[in-house]
């Protein structure tokens, strides 16, 4: 495999100028973005204004039509999809608003499933995913089917296994949609906590002003470009 | 606060009576509360008092004589630094958030770059709150929620504001 290597350490993530498009629909216009190593960067904006589009080009998922994406000093969006498939399953974990867990499975085959795909022993994917649960005060759930969880239980399900193979990035999609505003808030406390223990990044797009707020930082997509909304001085 | 900062900004767009002044207050700003004539023309005075505008000479028309109030130097530069500052992020903003975009618009001020500003702040509050919150007693995560919930109530005034700016625009400036 041939990448291009970034000639000093930069950022974990970063887009430069990106374009992307759906069909007359220009969803991204020279967008830029860096994100820091264990930054929690939480991406904004009104609906359809690219925040997602910008979440998917950044995880490798789509790949822009202009632009550049690196990650961890690798250009990310020249890689083959096979290439890019494994970056997501090794490097990666995602978060969505909801749809993300196999309802046939049990809680811990859900959350073992990403080790075992990437072909972790059996005994060694399970010891990992009963460990995460009883991380997360789930140990009673393991051998629940996901179809019999809250939706509050489902997210924390979808954030151990987002998890469980140490990903350097999360990337979140209006992970708190789904839920009401004390199950949300318990979500985001436990992604961005077990995050930091982990020194995991995370990206998190929502439209909701309280969980960008459990962010570092937050960028603004508007019009399909990135804006930094600290501009402001002086408060009075 | 927000009341002297409204007449200057409406001052700036073109020297005024004070029966007009009122008069354009009620339209952009009263809704439904209307300046009372008395709170005109004492915050008129004190604005001349401080030398941010000039009253002429008393003029007769129909009824009582009457003055015509100029914004000054001074008072022009307050309008101008107002409109770009974002207030503390506390409840109860509506009434100067919604006065400072309406003002922006008309004198043709950056109003998307206050908005953009404004939230910032909001942001910056929430923030602050989502600390407390973190690990605090419960009756400092409830209190914080209160201010939360309104913060994040004008945030959601601030996006809606901006996604509708081009309309509002036309229609003050219409009015």
């Amino acid at each position: 495999m041939t990448v291009d290597a970034l000639p000093v350490p930069g950022p974990l993530l970063e887009a430069r100028s990106i374009d992307r498009s759906y069909g007359r629909t220009q969803a991204l216009r020279e967008a830029s973005l860096s994100v820091t190593a264990g930054e929690v960067l939480a991406i904004m904006g009104p609906s359809g204004s690219g925040k997602s589009t910008l979440l998917h080009c950044l995880a490798g998922i789509f790949t822009p039509d202009a632009g550049e994406v690196w990650f961890d000093g690798r250009r990310l969006d020249t890689l083959s999809d096979a290439r890019r498939s494994e970056l997501r399953r090794t490097a990666f974990g995602f978060v969505f608003q909801f749809g993300q867990l196999v309802p046939e499975l049990t809680v811990a085959d859900n959350i073992a499933l990403p080790l075992l795909l990437g072909k972790a022993r059996r005994k060694h994917a399970y010891e990992r995913a009963f460990g995460s649960l009883r991380r997360l005060e789930l140990d009673d759930l393991g051998e629940r089917r996901t179809g019999e969880l809250s939706g509050g239980q489902a997210q924390r399900v979808a954030i151990a296994r987002a998890l469980v193979t140490r990903p350097k990035v999360i990337f979140a999609d209006e992970p708190t949609g789904a839920l009401d505003s004390l199950a949300g808030e318990k979500v985001m406390e436990l992604l961005v906590g077990l995050a930091r223990q982990e020194g995991t990044t995370v990206i998190v797009v929502t439209h909701d002003a309280r969980v960008a707020a459990c962010a570092d930082r937050e960028v603004l997509v508007r019009d399909g470009k990135v804006t930094d909304p600290y501009a402001g001085q002086a408060v009075r | 606060m927000t009341v002297p900062l409204a007449l200057l900004g409406l001052l700036d767009r073109e020297p005024s009576y004070g029966y007009d002044l009122k008069r354009a207050y009620d339209t952009y700003f009263g809704r439904g509360k209307p300046l009372p004539f008395g709170q005109v023309y004492s915050t008129l005075g004190r604005l001349a008092r401080d030398g941010k505008v000039t009253a002429g000479q008393s003029e007769p028309g129909d009824g009582p004589d009457r003055k015509r109030y100029a914004i000054t130097p001074l008072g022009r530069q307050e309008v101008e630094v107002w409109l770009t500052e974002p207030v503390a992020a506390e409840p109860f903003l509506q009434t100067v958030l919604f006065t400072k975009v309406v003002l922006a618009l008309i004198l043709g001020h950056d109003a998307q770059g206050y908005l953009d500003a404004q939230r910032a702040t909001h942001m910056r509050r929430m923030r602050e709150l989502s600390e407390i919150k973190r690990g605090g007693a419960l009756v400092d995560t409830l209190l914080a929620d209160h201010a939360l919930f309104h913060v994040e109530a004008d945030l959601r005034w601030i996006e809606v504001t901006t996604a509708r700016l081009g309309a509002l625009a036309e229609t003050v400036r219409g009015a």
